[in-house]
C-alpha cells in the first residue's frame, strides 16, 4: 500500500538523509531475517518517522515496530534486529564494509539468545550458500531467491547424512515451502453445488420465492471433502538425529499449512509437541520442542512409546480416520518387544499406516532386524525418507487415497523372501 | 414440581443424592458453580462414569425439562437448532397460487413464519416454561466437528440464536448447560474457557460400593464388596479400555441373574465379557490372572473384616 502522494520522500532531511538511508537498510536487514518487507513499508516508514519525529528511543522503536511487524511471531525477531542495528550509530558503514571484526563483536556480545537468522542476514558480506564471491551489489536478495536450479537438483537428491551446514541451510528453506497434499475424503457435511446428487430443499424455497413461486427449480448439493487428520510418529533417537532435526523442519512446515496435525516425538518415551509445532517462527517452535523433549538422541524403545500411544492417545487423535506416518529406522533396544501387537493395534486404529524409514536408501536394505520385522507386515506403504526428494515423493503416497489395506507390502516380503 | 437451586455445595450433594447420585465433592463443586454462575459445566471423562447421568438427574431433581442433544460427525444447523418445514412450505405456495395471492412479499412473510419452523434441541432449550429453564445436555460433543463447535461457542456464549427469515430468538432465562466429551478429539481451548471443567474420574473403592448400594439394591452385599474390590483391581492393571462404572453394575446385575452369591474363576471367565469390551484385554485377565487377583481380593476382605 503504497500512497503516492505529491511530495516525495528524498526531502525527508533528517540527519542530513542519513536516517533515512539507515531505515532503509535497516528494512533489509529484517527482509533477509525474512520479514515480509517491500519498499513500499520502507516509505511508510519513512512518513511514520517524520510524522512521530525522532524525539526519543521508545518512540522511534515503537515507530518502526508499528510499520515493520504485523504478526505477533515477528516481534521478537525486530526486537533483537532493533537493538543489534540501532545500538551503533556506525553500523551502516560496517554493513557496508564487509563485516568488520567490530560487528562480529557486536554479535558476539548479543550472544546465544540472537536468533541464527538474524545474524546470518546481519552478515551480509559473507558469501551465501550457492553464490559466488562478489555479490555485495544483491546484498539484498534472500538466501532462497540465490538458489540456482541446478544448486537445488543437486540438493534435492543429497542425502540429509551428507550434507554440509550450508548445504542444510538451503535444504531448510526448500522445505519451509513444501506442502503435503493429501487426500481428501467426503464429510458429512454438504454443500450446493450444481454437481450433486441430493435436492437441497431450503435452497430450493429461497430459489423459489425469488420467481413468487411459478418455478420450482431445484437445487442440488454434494458432500463437502476434507483432509484426514495427520499424525505423525517421529523417532529422535541416536540412530535418527541427523534426519529427525530435518524432519522437525518438514513436519513445522507442514503443522503450519493445515489443521488436524498431531505431531509425537520418541525415543525412549513418547512426547507429544503439537502445540509447539504451531508457533508460526520456526526458531521459537523448534526452541519449545526441544525444551519440552528429554530424550534427544538416545536409545529406542519403539514398543514402549506406541504403546503408550495406543494407551494414552490413539483415542484423543484418531477418533476422525486419521492418516499416521510412523518415522523410524525400526532399530530398537529392546529387540522388538511387545512392538508386533503395538504396532498392530496401531495399524488396526487408523485409517493408514505409512512408515518412513530412511534406510530404504540404500539398495542393498533387507528386513534383517527384528523390529523392522514386525514393523514390515502392518503398514500400508513405507518409503525411504533421506533427502528432500523423498519428502517430495511422500507428497505423491498422500495425495492418493488408494484402499485401506493394499498388498504391497506383502508382495515385497514374499519377494525378499524369495530373493 | 420445580425446586430452587441449591445454595451450597452440600446442597448440591444432597440434591444429587436425590436423584440416588452418589458424587464426588469435587464434581459438586463445580455443578455448583456452573449453576450459580449460569456458566456451562464441561464434563470429560473415560466412558461409562456417569457424565450423562448427571444432567439426567439435574433434570429430575430440579423438575426441569431436558433437553438432549446427542452429537455426531456432521452435525449441522438443520439437525441441531432448526429446520424449516419444507412440505408444508411447498403447499401453501401451491395454496397461494391457486387462491390467487400474488404478491411475493406476503408470501415470503407467510411461508417463513414460526408456525413452518421445525424446532430442534438447541433451539428448544432457550424457550423457558413454568419450571423455568430447561438443562440442555450436549453429549458427547468431541463427536462433532470443528465448524460445528464455533457455531457453539456462538450460541452459548449469548444463548441467542439468529434465523435470517425471522430474526434472532434470545432466551428470557439461560438453560442450564451440561456438555460431555469422551475425548476422542481435544476440544478447541476458545469452548473450554467459557465452561467449568471437571475431569469425571473413576470413583474410589468406598464411593462405588455405595453406588452399587444405591443402583442394584438386590445385589448381595458380600458379593458386591468383591465385584468392587475385583473391578479397582482391574482399574490398576494396564488395560487398553478399563472398566467404567456402567460396567460394574453391569456385571453386579450379571451375576446376581445367575444366583451367585460368590466369585469363583470359572464365573469370572464366563462373564468377562460384561466388564472388558476388547479381544486382548479378557485374553490377558482370563485364567491365571483373574484367578490371581481374585485371590488377593479375597484376601484383603477377610483381613479387613477381622480386623
Amino acid at each position: 500500500m503504497v500512497q503516492d502522494t505529491p511530495h516525495s520522500r528524498p526531502d525527508i532531511q533528517i540527519d542530513g538523509g542519513r536516517l533515512s538511508a539507515n531505515i532503509m537498510h535497516f528494512a533489509r536487514c529484517l527482509r533477509a531475517a525474512g520479514l515480509p518487507i517491500g519498499p513500499g513499508k520502507v516509505l511508510q516508514a519513512l512518513e511514520a518517522v517524520e510524522a512521530v519525529g525522532i524525539g526519543n528511543r521508545r518512540d522511534f522503536y515503537w515507530t518502526l515496530h508499528a510499520v515493520f511487524v504485523n504478526r505477533r511471531d515477528q516481534r521478537e525477531l525486530f526486537d533483537q534486529a532493533f537493538h543489534v542495528f540501532w545500538r551503533n550509530p556506525d553500523i551502516l558503514k560496517r554493513m557496508m564494509a564487509l563485516l568488520l571484526p567490530a560487528l562480529k563483536a557486536d554479535l558476539k556480545q548479543e550472544g546465544p539468545e540472537m536468533s541464527r537468522r538474524l545474524a546470518e542476514a546481519l552478515q551480509t558480506g559473507k558469501p551465501k550458500p550457492g553464490e559466488s564471491q562478489g555479490g555485495e551489489e544483491d546484498q539484498e536478495i534472500e538466501i532462497d531467491a540465490s538458489l540456482t536450479w541446478s544448486d537445488r537438483e543437486l540438493i534435492q537428491t543429497m542425502d540429509f547424512e551428507k550434507m554440509s551446514a550450508a548445504e542444510i541451510a538451503m535444504a531448510k528453506s526448500v522445505i519451509k515451502r513444501m506442502s503435503l497434499p493429501i487426500m481428501t475424503v467426503p464429510t458429512r457435511r454438504f454443500q450446493l453445488s450444481h454437481l450433486g446428487h441430493r435436492a437441497d430443499l431450503r435452497a430450493t424455497l429461497r430459489q423459489t420465492l425469488r420467481s413468487g413461486g411459478d418455478v420450482i427449480d431445484l437445487a442440488t448439493k454434494r458432500r463437502r471433502e476434507r483432509h484426514p487428520p495427520l499424525v505423525v510418529l517421529c523417532d529422535i533417537s541416536g540412530s535418527m538425529s541427523r534426519y529427525s532435526r530435518m524432519l522437525l523442519h518438514f513436519l513445522h512446515a507442514v503443522t503450519n499449512d493445515r489443521d488436524r496435525v498431531h505431531t509425537f516425538l520418541f525415543g525412549t518415551r513418547l512426547t507429544n509437541v503439537t502445540r509447539y509445532l504451531r508457533y508460526k517462527d520456526i526458531d521459537v517452535s523448534l526452541e519449545k520442542v526441544s525444551g519440552a523433549v528429554q530424550d534427544w538422541s538416545g536409545g529406542t524403545r519403539i514398543g514402549r512409546s506406541l504403546h503408550e500411544f495406543n494407551r494414552v492417545w490413539s483415542r484423543r487423535v484418531l477418533g476422525q480416520g486419521a492418516v499416521v506416518i510412523l518415522i523410524t529406522d525400526g532399530l530398537d533396544r529392546d529387540a522388538a518387544e511387545g512392538l508386533g501387537e503395538e504396532i498392530e493395534r496401531l495399524h488396526k486404529s487408523c485409517r493408514r499406516l505409512i512408515w518412513l524409514n530412511p534406510l530404504l536408501r540404500y539398495d542393498g536394505f533387507e528386513p534383517k532386524s527384528s523390529g523392522i520385522r514386525a514393523i514390515m507386515p502392518h503398514v500400508d506403504d513405507f518409503r525411504p525418507v533421506h533427502n528432500l526428494a523423498s519428502l517430495a515423493d511422500l507428497a505423491k503416497v498422500l495425495d492418493h487415497v488408494g484402499p485401506r489395506r493394499h498388498g504391497g507390502m506383502a508382495r515385497w516380503l514374499a519377494e525378499v523372501a524369495s530373493a | 414440581m420445580t425446586n430452587p437451586l441449591p445454595a451450597s455445595v452440600d446442597e448440591t450433594l444432597e440434591l444429587l443424592q436425590r436423584g440416588d447420585y452418589i458424587a464426588e465433592r469435587s464434581l459438586a463443586t463445580a455443578l455448583y458453580l456452573a449453576l450459580k454462575l449460569n456458566r456451562p459445566l464441561f464434563l470429560e471423562g473415560e466412558a461409562g462414569t456417569g457424565k450423562t447421568e448427571i444432567a439426567k438427574v439435574l433434570s429430575a431433581t430440579l423438575g426441569r425439562r431436558l433437553v438432549r442433544l446427542q452429537c455426531y460427525e456432521g452435525l449441522d444447523v438443520a439437525s441441531a437448532v432448526y429446520e424449516w418445514n419444507y412440505a408444508r412450505q411447498m403447499i401453501e405456495i401451491r395454496l397461494a397460487e391457486a387462491t390467487g395471492e400474488k404478491s411475493r412479499e406476503n408470501l415470503g412473510g407467510d411461508i417463513f413464519s414460526p408456525e413452518f419452523l421445525i424446532k430442534r434441541p438447541l433451539l428448544q432449550a432457550l424457550e423457558s416454561d413454568a419450571a423455568g429453564p430447561p438443562v440442555l445436555l450436549i453429549d458427547e460433543l468431541d463427536r462433532t466437528d470443528e465448524p460445528f463447535e464455533a457455531y457453539l461457542l456462538e450460541v452459548l456464549s449469548d444463548f441467542q440464536i439468529t434465523i435470517p427469515e425471522i430474526g434472532t430468538i434470545k432466551a428470557e432465562q439461560p438453560p442450564t448447560v451440561i456438555i460431555t466429551s469422551n475425548r476422542t478429539r481435544e476440544i478447541h481451548d476458545a469452548l473450554k474457557r467459557r465452561c467449568f471443567y471437571h475431569w469425571v474420574d473413576y470413583p474410589d473403592a468406598a464411593r462405588e460400593q455405595d453406588i452399587l448400594r444405591v443402583k442394584a439394591p438386590n445385589v448381595p452385599e458380600h458379593l458386591s464388596r468383591q465385584v468392587v474390590g475385583f473391578v479397582q483391581r482391574l482399574r490398576g492393571m494396564d488395560l487398553f479400555k478399563l472398566p467404567g462404572v456402567a460396567e460394574t453394575l453391569d456385571w453386579a446385575q450379571a451375576l446376581t441373574q445367575l444366583d451367585r452369591l460368590e466369585l469363583d474363576p470359572e464365573t469370572i471367565n464366563d462373564t468377562l465379557g460384561t466388564l472388558l469390551k476388547y479381544q486382548d484385554d479378557i485374553a490377558k485377565i482370563q485364567g491365571s490372572e483373574a484367578n490371581r487377583i481374585l485371590t488377593q481380593v479375597k484376601a484383603e476382605l477377610s483381613a479387613a473384616h477381622s480386623a
